[in-house]
């Protein structure tokens, strides 16, 4: 057992009961702290992806209990992924918000914090409910940060996501019961090797829980039909937390990617492959429909939000297919949409404060200050989200492509790809244009001040595009021994015959 | 017991169903309740129906599997704080918008919706 890996939950899960009892402390000390902890946060999951590298699962099984029966945590190429990239999304948003976006609400570092800790526990568990638990643990912080900053504007979107949620919640806690009552387990191993062994009325039983399984992971990651909550809910949250909020959709990815491979992966006999031949058409009508919302976005925020949308779309696509190239190319442009678009959330808010009472609609309006810097880094922002060379989007969508290079998969992929990353360079342009070129004369009266924390986070984001290009040597060997990892899950099966000792590994 | 046990979870998810579907936050929450309700009964099943057994080894000859309890615990402990928060959002938006409609606004029909530019975000 190597305790490390408890560290991306313990961390937040400290800083964040310290953040309550310090909500009257002086806001400068409040912001010290949390800062400390996300950088702490980062240290230790960097630790956990060198750690992982090795391609080694390793386990932490909570009380020393033998895995099927207690809970554990499981750490691999893939979860370490997804934490280094919470975990610096996650620094940026922050250094973002003490910028003074976390006024107004004493428990704002808190709930960002129990956020963390969820999304961290959803990465690491290798149990099913304990993936219900931490949806439960990040959602009840999102409601709470959702809401952050208060107004009219708000309140709906909010009740919409809280609502929708729930529903959701009530549909997964069904189908857990349901592949419960037939396998008698919910640890991801094990169900692994009980579930090619069912048949007749018991494997229907199953094969209905992991449709309804996959819904609400679809439900999480915003695919069509379930994707219309997202955009007025994330394009009303405050800046750094609807930046933050662009990893939420990833966790429904996360999700499908390791219970679909590992449970229902090509070793699952007669339920092998579940749902995937559904997953593959929506995922394209979803990237058609987040398009569509991005052409007829009136303000930054809802484009940028659709942006969400249309990464969703572009990541399901290769995954339903399955191969390894595929995954390994959706997890890198799992890395740089989810960056780009925290990075464009950000941009568009320090937009928004600079334009009076234009705010960041797409609209005629007083020449703002800091144009240059601003559009700089909004023309970054588009470039890679739009997947224009040479920023890692394009890179991204390029191996995305090149996955796929036979069969009618292929024309729809590509066709649907293509002319979706056209209409997006569309929407940003016109919505570029507008913004920083057709100006009345004259200037905002006293526009908000550009503050340095600010300006250095949404560079950073925006700058990470150029990071992953240049790295993307590297990165994308670490993506596909993540997929080679993914689809071999073999290994995975063999935690369950790791004696409980007590030295680590 | 079992056709009991089936009906009340049909009832409960059915009302609940149609409740949440009345688009006003006070049925709504009653209807995530019942649902959840629904559900918990639900998950207690999973670990099949038993009279006179105990979670517990060694108390009496047979026993019933002590996992759906511990998530059925779990369960309730989350929707009840999740059921308090959207009580809370309810109120809030009631509030806000002096209308307990979830879309914030009684009438949905493209005349009134003149009247309310500022729901449209234009």
């Amino acid at each position: 057992m190597n305790h490390w890996l408890t560290a991306p939950i313990l961390i937040p899960l400290l800083g964040g009961i310290l953040q309550v009892f310090m909500g009257y402390a002086p806001i400068s000390l409040r912001r010290t702290l949390a800062i400390a902890t996300t950088v702490l946060l980062l240290v230790s999951t960097i630790v956990l992806v060198v750690l992982a590298s090795d391609d080694s699962y390793r386990l932490y099984a909570f009380g020393n209990w033998q895995p099927p029966f207690g809970i554990v945590l499981v750490l691999d190429r893939l979860a370490a992924l997804m934490l280094v990239l919470t975990a610096i999304l996650a620094i940026f948003c922050h250094i973002f918000a003490i910028g003074g976006a976390d006024e107004g609400n004493r428990q704002f570092h808190g709930l960002f914090l129990f956020q963390l800790m969820g999304l961290n526990i959803a990465f690491l568990t290798g149990d099913l409910f304990n993936l219900f638990v931490a949806f439960e643990v990040l959602l009840i912080a999102s409601y709470g940060l959702l809401m952050h900053g208060g107004g009219r504007a708000r309140s709906i979107p909010g009740v919409h996501y809280v609502v929708l949620n729930l529903a959701g919640s009530a549909v997964f806690l069904i189908s857990v019961g349901m592949i419960y009552s037939v396998t008698g387990t919910l640890n991801m191993a094990d169900l692994a090797l009980k579930i090619p062994e069912l048949t007749g009325e018991k494997m229907s039983i199953v094969k209905a829980g992991g449709m309804m399984l996959l819904v609400v992971f679809a439900l999480k990651a915003a695919l069509i039909p379930l994707c219309f909550w997202l955009p007025k809910a994330y394009a009303n949250a405050t800046a750094p937390v609807a930046a933050l909020f662009a990893v939420m959709t990833k966790v429904g990815i996360y999700a499908i990617l390791r219970v679909y491979l590992l449970v229902f992966g090509d070793d699952a006999g007669a339920l092998a492959n579940l749902g995937m031949d559904w997953l593959f058409p929506l995922a394209l009508i979803t990237l058609t429909m987040g398009v569509i919302g991005a052409l007829g976005a009136d303000n930054l925020k809802t484009l940028v939000a659709w942006q969400v949308i249309i990464s969703v779309g572009t990541l399901l696509a290769p995954i339903a297919l399955g191969s390894a190239a595929g995954i390994s190319a959706a997890l890198f442009y799992l890395l740089s949409s989810t960056w780009t678009v925290g990075g464009l959330f950000l941009v568009a808010e320090m937009i928004a404060n600079q334009r009076g009472s234009a705010r960041d609609k797409i609209v005629t309006a007083p020449r703002m200050r800091n144009r240059t810097f601003l559009s700089v880094l909004f023309l970054i922002g588009a470039v890679a989200a739009a997947g224009l060379p040479p920023l890692s989007g394009f890179f991204a969508k390029l191996l995305i492509l090149q996955s796929v290079l036979s069969g009618s998969e292929m024309a729809w992929l590509w066709s649907v790809v293509l002319i979706g990353s056209f209409f997006t360079v569309i929407a940003y342009s016109r919505a570029g244009s507008i913004v920083f070129w057709r100006t009345v004369d004259g200037h905002i009266e006293e526009p908000r001040p550009l503050g340095g924390n600010v300006s250095v986070a949404a560079g950073a984001l925006a700058g990470l595009s150029l990071v992953l290009v240049a790295l993307a040597g590297p990165i994308s060997e670490f993506t596909d021994a993540t997929a080679a990892q993914l689809l071999n899950p073999g290994d995975y099966l063999e935690i369950l015959k790791t004696p409980m000792v007590k030295g680590d590994n | 017991m079992e056709l009991v046990f089936a009906l009340v979870i049909g009832a409960l998810t059915a009302s609940g169903v149609y409740l949440l579907l009345r688009a006003r936050t006070f049925p709504v929450v009653v209807g995530l309740t019942l649902i959840s309700y629904g559900v918990n009964l639900f998950l207690f099943s999973s670990g099949r129906l038993a009279t006179g057994a105990q979670p517990i080894l060694g108390t009496t000859s047979s026993y019933t599997d002590p996992l759906p309890q511990a998530l059925v615990l779990t369960a309730i402990v989350i929707g009840f704080a999740m059921t308090a928060f959207l009580v809370v959002l309810a109120l809030r938006s009631l509030a806000d918008h002096e209308d307990d409609h979830v879309d914030g606004h009684q009438d949905v029909h493209a005349t009134s919706s003149y009247q309310k530019p500022e729901e449209t975000g234009k």
